[in-house]
């Protein structure tokens, strides 16, 4: 498969300069754009001072793509956007079309190969999520099977402006989070709920004593000794399964087919649009996994996403909502039990009490 | 048990994902698998991971290209003898081009290059932003490397390294952008290319630049440095078309008005008012009525620092370091600033620190002293409200 050698060797010429990809209304407009309007579900028309009328045809990805369907889009760009197409922050593909006659064709011919156009204004956009069992070590379930049904579930809210304002997903395989969900309407996080089963022997042959013991949050991890050669032991009762000493040391796995699961948290937000950005709360603090599709997962966020739309106002984003009902008010409309797993107990714990006497009955 | 023979795997599991209204995963990797051995081997060892309910990936190791620290994610099959075509399977993150704009031409060219050398399947894009080329074995990694090289494209970061900064779409597309946010993502990435492929800090740092408040990129949840863009002057209001709104069915009291967070707006049926000294620059009016008010001229950026995600010890939002720096100095301000902070995380940064967990543990007044910043109030939400004040000493008595 490999072709001869490119030589001469080279490296550090960083990414591509943008300005080869960008469409010639885009080069012609650039930093002059006017206003613009979202013409239906996934169809942005930005106007330029001079006029000038961009049309952006966003439709859903599924992140991950093959090279034939990277082909197809390619494909696709040549025959109605000249060429040129570019991706959101959010994994969609959006088409630039200087040609409005060009919109409706390319509309059909991308649901007939099964991409619907959304995910523009108050609907939920398509869900930003980490590898999951397709491509990762430390995951404590699937990520693309999950993203998968949940957004079956919820693709008429994509296709739609059907909810009180933009809805954000998000999906973290695991509490490394490279997904960084923390900040999310509704987060799905995996989590462990087992200690490391420390491989004592293999310790010392692979890791780093001193780096193992430093990477515990907790201080759950003490130094041992196993045939007079340094190792470790873990004090189970402090460990929050959080997985660091996994990932700086392979001789500490803490994957369990039966307690590893997912967790959901809302209310999350990133934009400054009226409240300040905030991280995401503790809704559900356990779901077993369930693949192929997560049933259990799914109707937990569709529950979420339905009372959220019955009940919130207009521009307001879950987590704003939520503030404004009080969460005691949440728990009662979701249905959702409220565990001791709700209350914090990590550093800072105390800044999340109820400290005041206002209480709803 | 998933069949691991030369056939097609049995994937009674996933074929129920290819079902439904939302584009599918299985379908990308049966799509791939027509083609590539390794892609047919990965339907078979997550099928089994389906039926077991647990990943069958080992822990990476340390694999890449000559001369690179990262870029090369080393990922190793569990169970190679039942799968050997993802005995090793590792990525590639290639640095997008700044805002994800793609021609025909540059997405054929990285396809191309992706089924010569490895799985053919790809994510667009991963959580950093990087292109991420999916499955390969170690032999493939150099002269994948190379082509993309000679292609324009380069690696990413990973590990303990400047990672892949990114942008929104800014001044291409958004009538918003309140400073150039692809061409600062492209200056900085260009200018930290030695510190992005050669890892040498504590821990990652990552940049993003946002050209509004709406922060389309979650710089202020997800980047060490967060350049947001905002402006400085009068929100710019053409009255003409906030009538159009009014009488067009928006409730401008009630969508605009009564959600603004600062209350800096006020409305009497014709005519909009606005107290600019008031506004907070959340962009919810902006957003509301896009052809009536826009962003003001004075544009420039917020600077904040420091968020994260929990690993290890919790989260952070980033928060602010310099209120307003003008769109033209930008580059040049992160420039000086960066190598400051970038001295300081090198000397007291414990393994694995992220710069936002440093600042926690010194405390940012020490940090600022170590950065030459002075302090102001746009940095706090409020000032502290505990007496446990660290007077500095001096000859003499306290200062």
């Amino acid at each position: 498969m490999t072709t001869a050698a490119k030589t001469p060797r080279i490296t550090d010429v960083g990414p591509p300069h943008y300005e080869k990809f960008l469409p010639p209304i885009v080069k012609k407009n650039y930093g002059k754009w006017k206003y613009h309007e979202v013409l239906a579900p996934g169809l942005l028309c930005h106007v330029a001072e001079s006029g000038d009328k961009l049309y952006s045809l966003r439709v859903a990805g599924p992140r991950l793509t093959s090279v034939q369907t990277l082909r197809v889009f390619a494909g696709l760009a040549d025959k109605y956007s000249g060429g040129y197409l570019r991706y959101t922050s959010r994994n969609n593909i959006e088409f630039l079309l200087d040609n409005p006659d060009n919109i409706e064709p390319l509309k059909a011919e991308l649901l007939q190969l099964g991409f619907p156009c959304g995910g523009t204004k108050n609907s939920i956009s398509n869900i930003v999520h980490t590898q999951g069992w397709i491509h990762c070590h430390s995951a404590a379930t699937d990520a693309s099977g999950i993203v998968k049904s949940v957004m079956d579930a919820l693709c008429e809210h994509f296709t739609h402006h059907d909810m009180p304002a933009k809805l954000r997903i998000a999906l973290a395989c695991c509490l490394n989070m490279c997904g960084a969900v923390h900040c999310s309407d509704i987060a799905i996080l995996g989590v462990h709920r087992l200690p490391p089963k420390v491989q004592k022997e293999k310790v010392p042959k692979v890791c780093e004593v001193p780096t193992l013991i430093a990477s515990c949050p907790t201080g759950a991890i003490r130094p041992a000794t196993t045939d007079g050669k340094p190792t470790v032991e873990v004090v189970e009762e402090q460990c929050m399964f959080c997985g660091n000493c996994y990932t700086v040391c392979p001789a500490m796995p803490l994957n369990d087919a039966e307690n590893d699961g997912l967790s959901i948290w809302v209310g999350g937000k990133v934009s400054n649009a009226r409240s300040a950005p905030k991280f995401s709360k503790l809704a559900i603090p356990f779901i077993p996994n369930n693949p192929p599709r997560w049933p259990e997962v799914v109707q937990a966020v569709v529950n979420i996403v339905d009372v959220y739309a019955k009940h919130a106002h207009k521009y307001e984003r879950m987590g704003e909502w939520i503030e404004r009902i009080g969460w005691p008010r949440f728990f009662e409309l979701t249905g959702i039990e409220f565990t001791r797993y709700h209350i914090d107990d990590f550093k800072h714990a105390g800044l999340t009490y109820a400290r005041s006497a206002q209480v709803k009955y | 048990m998933a069949d691991a023979s030369n056939g097609n795997p049995k994937t009674e599991l996933l074929d129920q994902l290819e079902k439904g209204p939302w584009p599918s995963f299985v379908k990308e990797i049966k799509a791939a698998a027509q083609t590539n051995d390794s892609a047919k081997d990965l339907l078979g060892q997550l099928e089994l991971s389906y039926e077991q309910k647990i990943g069958h990936w080992k822990h990476g190791g340390l694999v890449g290209v000559l001369g690179y620290g990262g870029g090369v994610i080393g990922r190793y099959s569990d169970i190679p003898e039942q799968f050997p075509k993802v005995a090793h399977f590792h990525t590639l993150r290639v640095n997008m081009p700044a805002g994800w704009f793609y021609t025909s031409e540059a997405l054929r060219t990285i396809a191309d290059i992706w089924e010569r050398h490895g799985s053919g399947i790809t994510n667009m894009h991963g959580s950093t932003g990087d292109i991420i080329l999916l499955g390969t074995t170690t032999d493939e990694l150099e002269p994948t490397f190379q082509e993309l090289c000679h292609a324009g494209f380069d690696l990413g970061g990973s590990g303990s390294a400047v990672r892949t900064p990114s942008a929104c779409v800014g001044m291409a597309r958004c009538e918003w952008a309140c400073y150039d946010t692809m061409k600062l993502c492209y200056d900085l990435t260009q200018n930290y290319q030695d510190e992005l492929h050669r890892p040498a800090f504590p821990y990652k740092f990552k940049f993003k630049c946002a050209g509004c408040p709406n922060d389309c990129v979650a710089s202020i949840a997800r980047a060490d440095l967060s350049i947001i863009g905002t402006w400085k002057d009068d929100i710019q209001v053409d009255e003409s078309e906030v009538a159009k709104y009014a009488s067009s069915g928006t409730d401008v009291q009630k969508e605009v008005c009564d959600l603004c967070p600062s209350k800096c707006m006020k409305w009497d049926g014709k005519n909009l008012s606005i107290n600019n000294r008031d506004c907070v620059h959340c962009m919810h009016c902006i957003n509301v009525m896009p052809k009536a008010l826009r962003p003001g001229k004075e544009k420039g950026a917020v600077i904040l620092i420091g968020s994260k995600a929990p690993i290890m010890q919790g989260a952070l939002l980033s928060s602010v370091l310099i209120p307003f720096v003008p769109a033209a100095e930008l580059l040049d301000t992160i420039k000086e600033l960066v190598t400051r902070i970038w001295d300081f995380w090198d000397e007291y940064g414990t393994n694995r620190e992220r710069i936002g967990e440093l600042i926690q543990r010194v405390g940012l007044p020490a940090f600022l002293d170590a950065i030459g910043l002075d302090p102001v109030p746009e940095m706090v939400a409020a000032p502290r409200d505990n007496p446990y004040i660290f007077f500095q000493l001096a000859k003499g008595g306290a200062q």
